[in-house]
């Protein structure tokens, strides 16, 4: 507050330097409207920037800053949704009971499983369909779009739809699998089952969002290194392992640490996977993530702070999966 | 220096019209959201606007009800928002009423979370006692809503007094009664006689189908007989310790073992399918049951099914509306919620919609006693089930008995049709329970 006074009682003085020119009247009206007009200029010049930024930071503190700092507050009392205001201070009473709620573990562990195994097979699966996207073919643009309606589906109808085809008695894929003799897999209660198919639903939406990404990055690699490698007699395949993955190196990187966060955020499929558990992620919470088993103490149980430890403890796992990923990366760079 | 005073002044217009514009905007925001939340302004022609906010099937537009109101008050102007399922109209609604915005002028609550809503909510409810008629009410309907000090917050709509609904063909095939009397006596005053008839049925029913439809429904409907299951009269939760919950359970995971029951989840995709297949002869059956299975069941199943008294009569489900102070109607809408509840309206709801009154005046009424499903045929459903609506025992309710009935069954009874151990199925119930209620 106070320099912008005194750079704004500045200017005067300056521009006054070119006064005694004139007539000793002292500062007429037109000068001083000129000095005022050159206060706001300055305070404009100075402030403007700051104001037009300034709705990016407000909503960040409302909807970033605010909620993060009071999500850590509440996680230290008991409080409930059904009296957010009526708070019992507990200290770290929330955090603690996390290292020995069952819950907990069983839902980390869930997450990290299924993380795995959406994750892995998916990127792979990308990098094959941009490779085979990436040759000459006849109507590649429609391929293209075709790759990214998965995506562009809500996860909602997708889900429902995957239930249909995953069910027990009546669904689609036993149906197939009763064909070749094998029998029915319940799909929603058996555990490894029910993440696989749940890591099903992941995988068909997202495998060509990052093919697309994979390809994006193939079409960047300068066709000579290709043509050079081909007069060395190296095939396709060695083409592909010497030239393509090299120079993919970053993407791929993005790839799996974008992954990665997706996958410790999974939520909306488990949750619709089995709708009538909801947030309890099956009967044994087989396919319970830890956004489902925080949505489960926070809005079905309403123990918002209980919840809210939960959110920050994900929050700080989050932090350490992006410090060890920065690291791989870093070490990455340096071996290139 | 002129042209520079002309920039500085356009720059001022510029900046107050995009700040009269933020603020317009804001405003109108802020304007909109008002008009939502208290549902208050006037409608189209200077008519009072009331919002309900729904859950399931209630009906009242369905049957008529809104269209009936809107004539006996021409300045009234009725809107409802529905929501599906229960599970996600109640977190909501709790939200709602604990930062007192975004309400609609009446709020429906489920039977199951009554309690909380009682305990938690009421000074944020209009007391209803001076709209509603007490006398009207079923006691035990009218007291489930009312506070200790006496504040009724809620009027009954309908409740669900519980019968069982069987398959005459399927019967018949396994060579057991077929008529309701008989039925009924096959199993009468013990739940035990029931899984005995199962066993009956599994001898030398039609293969490929089995007595029961789920566990979820036959501990739902043993339990929901008791006068205390999950808390006790001085609000302690003791679901753990008291053997009607455990014995029900058991007898469950019994004739679940026993094989008399299909291994499904209620209200799911696959369980509507065994409805359509008649995969399954007897299910318990409040009167709204009656318009599911109507709902998933092919066209050659009408007429098929028929309704006998239960062991034990139970009450499943039922629903209260409300009137939330912070709306700016709350009078217009406490008449409007006890017109919808009062008994000539509920025997009206019962007609088309299957909703069965909480008003006993309503039950001679010949709209009740004159019912018929399409799926049993001639039988009076509606004498049926007043029949049972007079046998259901008070019931001690508690503010998480959703949680508690959900966890008993989704973590489970249903277990053991997947092949766990009674013991084990108990015990992952009543570990994911406690977990729920720890605060």
């Amino acid at each position: 507050m106070t320099t912008g006074h005194e750079t704004a009682a500045a200017p005067p003085t300056k521009e006054g330097g070119a006064a005694p020119a004139r007539p000793p009247a002292g500062p007429s009206d037109d000068e001083r409207r000129r000095a005022r007009l050159s206060r706001r200029w300055q305070r404009d010049m100075r402030w403007s920037p700051y104001a037009f930024v300034s709705p990016f930071f407000l909503l960040f503190l409302a909807f970033g800053l605010f909620p993060l700092i009071y999500t850590g507050w509440a996680s230290l009392h008991q409080v409930e949704l059904t009296a957010p205001t009526d708070m019992n201070w507990v200290g770290f009473r929330n955090y603690t009971r996390i290292f020995d709620d069952d819950f907990f573990w069983n839902a980390a562990k869930n997450t990290l499983t299924i993380g795995i195994i959406s994750t892995v097979p998916q990127l792979l699966m990308a990098m094959g369909l941009a490779h085979i996207l990436n040759y000459k073919l006849r109507a590649s643009t429609f391929y293209r779009v075709a790759m990214l309606a998965p995506y562009a589906t809500s996860i909602a109808a997708a889900s429902l739809v995957f239930v249909l085809l995953f069910g027990r008695d009546y669904g689609m894929i036993n149906w197939a699998l009763n064909q070749v003799g094998i029998d029915n897999i319940d799909w929603q209660n058996d555990k490894w089952a029910s993440q696989i198919a749940v890591s099903s639903i992941v995988i068909w939406r997202w495998t060509g969002y990052n093919a697309l990404i994979y390809l994006a990055a193939m079409q960047a690699i300068p066709q000579d290194l290709y043509e050079s490698a081909a007069l060395d007699g190296a095939n396709r395949w060695r083409q592909f392992l010497h030239v393509t993955l090299p120079a993919l190196r970053p993407t791929i990187l993005f790839t799996v640490v974008v992954s990665t966060i997706g996958a410790s955020q999974l939520f909306g499929e488990p949750l619709l996977f089995d709708a009538s558990k909801g947030a309890s992620g099956g009967s044994q919470h087989q396919f319970q993530t830890l956004g489902l088993y925080l949505y489960e103490q926070g809005w079905v149980n309403q123990h918002l702070g209980r919840a809210s430890a939960i959110a920050w403890t994900m929050f700080l796992i989050l932090i350490v999966i992006g410090i060890v990923n920065y690291v791989i990366s870093r070490r990455l760079r340096a071996s290139s | 220096m002129r042209a520079r005073t002309r920039t500085a002044r356009r720059r001022v217009v510029v900046l107050a019209a995009v700040a009269s514009l933020g603020a317009g905007l804001l405003a109108g925001c802020a304007d909109d959201g008002k008009k939502d939340e208290g549902g208050s302004s006037s409608g189209g022609g200077g008519k009072t606007k009331i919002t309900l906010g729904l859950f399931g099937t209630a009906g009242f537009e369905e049957s008529g009800l809104y269209k009936e109101y809107e004539k006996l008050h021409p300045d009234v102007d009725i809107q409802q928002t529905v929501v599906e399922r229960n599970e996600n109209y109640y977190p909501a609604l709790i939200n709602h009423l604990t930062t007192n915005s975004g309400l609609q002028d009446i709020q429906m609550v489920e039977v199951g979370n009554i309690a909380e809503i009682v305990g938690t909510q009421s000074d944020k409810l209009l007391d209803l006692s001076k709209y509603g008629k007490k006398s009207d009410y079923l006691e035990w309907k009218w007291e489930q809503a009312t506070t200790k000090d006496g504040a009724t917050v809620g009027v009954g709509t309908d409740i669900g007094p519980m019968a069982i609904c069987y398959r005459t063909d399927l019967f018949k095939a396994a060579g057991l009664p077929t008529d309701r009397e008989e039925v009924g006596k096959l199993w009468a005053g013990d739940w035990n006689k029931l899984v005995d008839v199962g066993k009956q049925y599994k001898a030398k029913g039609p293969k490929g189908t089995t007595f029961l439809d789920s566990p979820g429904g036959l501990l739902q409907a043993i339990v929901s007989g008791e006068k205390e299951r999950f808390y006790d009269a001085s609000g302690k939760v003791i679901y753990k310790s008291n053997p009607a919950v455990k014995d029900a359970f058991d007898l469950t995971a019994q004739a679940a073992e026993d094989g008399l029951i299909g291994n499904q989840t209620q209200f799911q995709p696959a369980w509507d399918t065994t409805i359509a297949n008649s995969k399954f002869a007897a299910m318990s059956c409040p009167p709204w049951m009656l318009g599911y299975i109507k709902g998933k069941s092919k066209p050659d199943a009408a007429g098929k099914w028929d309704i006998a008294q239960a062991p034990k009569s139970g009450n499943w489900g039922g629903s209260f509306l409300t009137v939330p102070k912070s709306g700016k109607n709350t009078e217009e809408a406490a008449k409007l919620a006890a017109w919808l509840t009062a008994p000539a309206q509920q025997a009206k709801l019962f007609g088309v919609q299957g909703s069965f009154p909480s008003t006993p005046a309503a039950y001679d009424s010949t709209e009740v006693k004159s019912a018929k499903n399409d799926m049993t045929g001639d039988a009076p459903i509606g004498t049926i089930f007043a029949e049972a609506a007079k046998n259901i025992p008070v019931q001690t309710i508690g503010p998480k008995d959703q949680i508690i009935q959900q966890g008993l069954t989704d973590n489970g009874v249903i277990l053991v049709t997947q092949g766990k151990s009674a013991k084990d199925a108990w015990e992952n119930a009543v570990k994911t329970i406690d977990n729920n209620l720890d605060q």
